[in-house]
């Protein structure tokens, strides 16, 4: 049996219901009279109250109780949820989630601020109703009671609702000693008896100094079904009880409580386990879900990685030898291994929605605040990408999204004048691209200013006054340290922090970043991201004595470095198909030993829009890479992303094609300006 | 000791049920919702059904209507959870074929002599 402690589960199911709540608000915004929002977020409210109290968090009850008490206006259809009624309701979710997850922090004045602004908006009738409860009528009580003279009578149908009248007659028994008298006139013949009706009534006397309330309580489930009369029972009578009753009394006619209630208390043990099995979860989705901590996730992976790398070396081995059922079961654990790492990968993969549901609020508060009508559509929320990558691009894509609404739309005003929609658009949407997934930024804003960029640019000294660059590569400046073409610095954006630092972050992931504008129309960002920070299919080269890989995805094309283009030294640029490629020699570039191999290859890699052509001595093939990340003292090797480990026990170095892009970019233009000279 | 349904969307109000009710003998059986509380129950035999009333897909009123529609499970208490003090749930409740209620947030002693009135061994 579980143990967790249901505070716990408290805090862990309150972090879901807020999630809960602020979709349905901010959908709310968008479609204000769907019930069905409505109803979502007072479930989850409702919810949030009613465990709050059960586990201490009186505040919260407190609080929620006041708003939803509020709130109730629009649940009954009286009001109509407007941005600002939603802007308070957002606040005192922020609220409430502070209250549980750091009470300390926080303050009855802000919750009393937000509960004002709240009936200021929904202006309730005068006051509201305290809802006091319901008094019990005052029983005068007597100094010596003696008991109580009590008469019973259920109505017919009591027993269907699950009530066992010899069950509350027990009860009344544990008060005191009773005499219990069945009165069995209403009982009707045999032929004529409903066995699932209640005929009899009872009188019973009650020897107990108990008060009223006592008798009440017993029957406080039935109250409605029955007429219990209850007279005190005479001062003088001090008597001793009749019959110091052993309950029950009642022979016939009455059947016990119908089928359901009792005799089948025997419990089945496999029917047990298998309702244990089912997932605690209440939405059909999660249905079939079982919670993993991350760590162990991460932890199976790493095995999975071990796995794969013995594999390759059990698979380098059984190629050497002539053992045919040992080459057999060496292909058999490839297979597995393969569909192991496939799997353990799936598992970690997590939907990017639950990212991109975070981004609503954003907009939505920052549309507020620029006052920027803002509409924010999103699409391939089912992408799915490993989960540390989600956790990782959750930083840039705030980045992106403030740009797109700060700098990207205008004002209503401008808008207006340039003839379009009022209203803005962010759209975000994520694809899978081969064993890359695209996720997008577009707004439908004014677009990237390239003359402005340029200018910039040519003022902080990053280019020559009237150098020749396609608008592609002026862009590129955005993502410049300390690059910044906002006029004004804002508390959002045009700190010329950020763009820099997102494209870093992204190119840690091993993706890529680029930016499309079309003046007028908006901006889009795409970002290139592999699916998962684990394991990567590589292509292992080798250089010299070295070997290395090449992240497989950036791989275009191989093709033999021709006598022609070898002929051509100095020149480093291809000829592909009519297209300039610049290229490195990764011979000279590592400064290898040895003889380089007559017929040299080379490898197109390309990042984002950009190739590159890599010339190697040889090209074995591809390669299950785990990725191991280099040591810090090895931080500042930019050219390589991490090492993986090959069959034969030793390691190979993973080359990152941005930075070699960078630093062939680099040499081009040293020799283009050498050749100029 | 006694089969005992708890029927609530909150994980953590199930988690509270079933670790006051185990430690005295019951079965806790937990659905998440109305129609997973129906399927449970006609799925075994339960001696006791304890429900939210406030829940996605089959709230517990509709699900109290479908329980006691049900010849076979006739006479099955059900007890219901509420936060609302206000008497109309309660009768609509009771109107419905609940049995009992129990006012939330309870304590883990309210709920044993609730269970201890509706459960006999």
């Amino acid at each position: 049996m579980t143990t967790l402690d249901p505070a716990e589960v408290f805090r862990q199911e309150a972090s879901e219901l807020f999630d809960v709540l602020e979709g349905a608000l901010l959908d709310l915004g968008v479609r204000p009279d769907d019930k069905e929002l409505v109803d979502a977020a007072f479930r989850a409210l409702h919810t949030i109250k009613g465990s709050g109290a059960m586990f201490g968090f009186d505040a919260v009850a407190t609080f929620t109780h006041e708003f939803e008490t509020a709130f109730d206006r629009v649940r009954k259809g009286e009001i109509r949820p407007d941005q600002d009624l939603i802007s308070v309701a957002l606040a005192a979710k922020d609220y409430i989630r502070a209250l549980i997850e750091a009470p300390e922090s926080t303050d009855s004045i802000i919750g009393d601020a937000i509960l004002a602004d709240l009936y200021r908006l929904v202006k309730p009738d005068d006051q509201v109703a305290s809802q006091a409860p319901v008094a019990e009528p005052a029983v005068p009580t007597l100094e010596v009671r003696s008991g109580w003279q009590l008469h019973i009578e259920f109505d017919t149908d009591i027993l269907r609702n699950g009530s066992n009248p010899l069950d509350l007659l027990d009860d009344l028994g544990k008060l005191g000693p009773c005499f219990v008298v069945a009165l069995t006139d209403d009982v009707p013949f045999l032929d004529e008896l409903d066995p699932e009706h209640c005929f009899l009534k009872w009188d019973v006397t009650l020897h107990s100094a108990c008060e009223r309330d006592a008798i009440d309580d017993v029957f406080i489930f039935v109250q409605d079904e029955m007429k219990l009369v209850c007279e005190p029972l005479a001062l003088v009578d001090a008597a001793p009880p009749l019959v110091p009753l052993e309950m029950p009394i009642v022979e016939l006619p009455v059947a016990e409580a119908p089928a359901g209630n009792a005799g089948h208390a025997a419990p089945q043990p496999e029917r047990k386990r298998e309702e244990a099995r089912e997932a605690k979860r209440p939405d059909d989705k999660a249905n079939a879900t079982v919670r993993v901590q991350a760590e162990r996730l991460d932890e199976l992976m790493d095995r999975v990685g071990e796995l794969v790398i013995a594999q390759a070396r059990l698979s380098q081995l059984a190629s050497a030898t002539d053992d045919i059922s040992i080459k057999a079961i060496a292909e058999e654990i490839e297979r597995l291994a393969a569909s192991l790492r496939d799997t353990t990968m799936g598992a970690r993969m997590v939907p990017i929605g639950s990212l991109f549901g975070r981004f609503r609020r954003l907009v939505h508060d920052l549309s507020r605040d620029l006052g920027k009508p803002v509409e924010f559509v999103t699409t391939g929320e089912d992408t799915e990408l490993d989960k540390t990558m989600i956790e990782r691009l959750a930083d840039p894509l705030v980045h992106l999204i403030r740009n797109a609404i700060d700098h990207g739309i205008e004002t209503t005003e401008i808008r207006a004048a340039a003839g379009k929609t009022d209203i803005g658009r962010i759209e975000i949407a994520a694809t899978h691209a081969g064993a890359q997934v695209l996720v997008t930024v577009r707004d439908n804003g004014a677009g990237l200013n390239t003359a402005r960029i340029r200018a910039k640019a040519e003022e902080q000294g990053l280019i020559a006054p009237g150098a020749v660059m396609s608008d592609q590569d002026i862009h590129q400046f955005l993502f410049h340290p300390g690059f910044s073409t906002a006029q004004t610095i804002s508390a959002l954006s045009g700190r010329g922090v950020g763009m820099d630092v997102v494209k870093r972050t992204i190119e840690a992931m091993r993706g890529s970043i680029d930016t499309a504008t079309v003046p007028g129309n908006g901006t889009t960002v795409t970002l290139r991201l592999p699916l998962t920070l684990a394991i990567i299919e590589g292509l292992l080269i080798r250089v010299g004595e070295g070997r290395y890989i090449i992240p497989l995805s950036a791989v275009e094309e191989c093709a033999e470095l021709s006598v022609a283009d070898e002929r051509e030294r100095g020149r480093n640029f291809l000829n592909m198909r009519g297209d300039l490629v610049p290229f490195l020699r990764l011979r000279n570039l590592f400064d290898s030993d040895g003889e380089a191999d007559l017929h040299q290859k080379i490898i197109i890699a390309s990042a984002g829009e950009t190739r590159i052509g890599l010339v190697v001595d040889q090209i074995i093939g591809s390669h299950q890479s785990v990725i191991k990340s280099l040591s810090k003292l090895h931080s500042d090797v930019t050219m390589f992303s991490g090492a993986t480990i090959l069959g034969d026990g030793s390691a190979a170095l993973i080359l990152d094609v941005a930075q070699l892009i960078a630093t062939g970019q680099g040499l081009a233009e040293k020799q283009l300006v050498k050749e100029a000279a | 000791m006694a089969n005992i349904l708890t029927v609530d969307d909150s994980p953590s109000i199930r988690q509270m049920i079933k670790v006051t009710l185990a430690p005295a003998g019951h079965n806790v059986i937990e659905a998440g919702d109305g129609a997973q509380g129906l399927e449970k129950a006609k799925a075994s035999k339960f001696d006791l059904v304890i429900t939210d009333l406030n829940m996605p897909v089959m709230n517990g009123l509709e699900l109290i209507r479908a329980l006691r529609a049900l010849p076979a499970l006739l006479g099955l208490p059900i007890v219901f959870l509420t936060t609302e003090s206000s008497e109309a749930v309660k009768l609509e409740a009771k109107k419905a074929g609940a049995t009992g209620w129990i006012t939330k947030p309870f304590k883990q002693e309210q709920l044993l002599a609730v269970v201890s009135k509706l459960v006999r061994s």
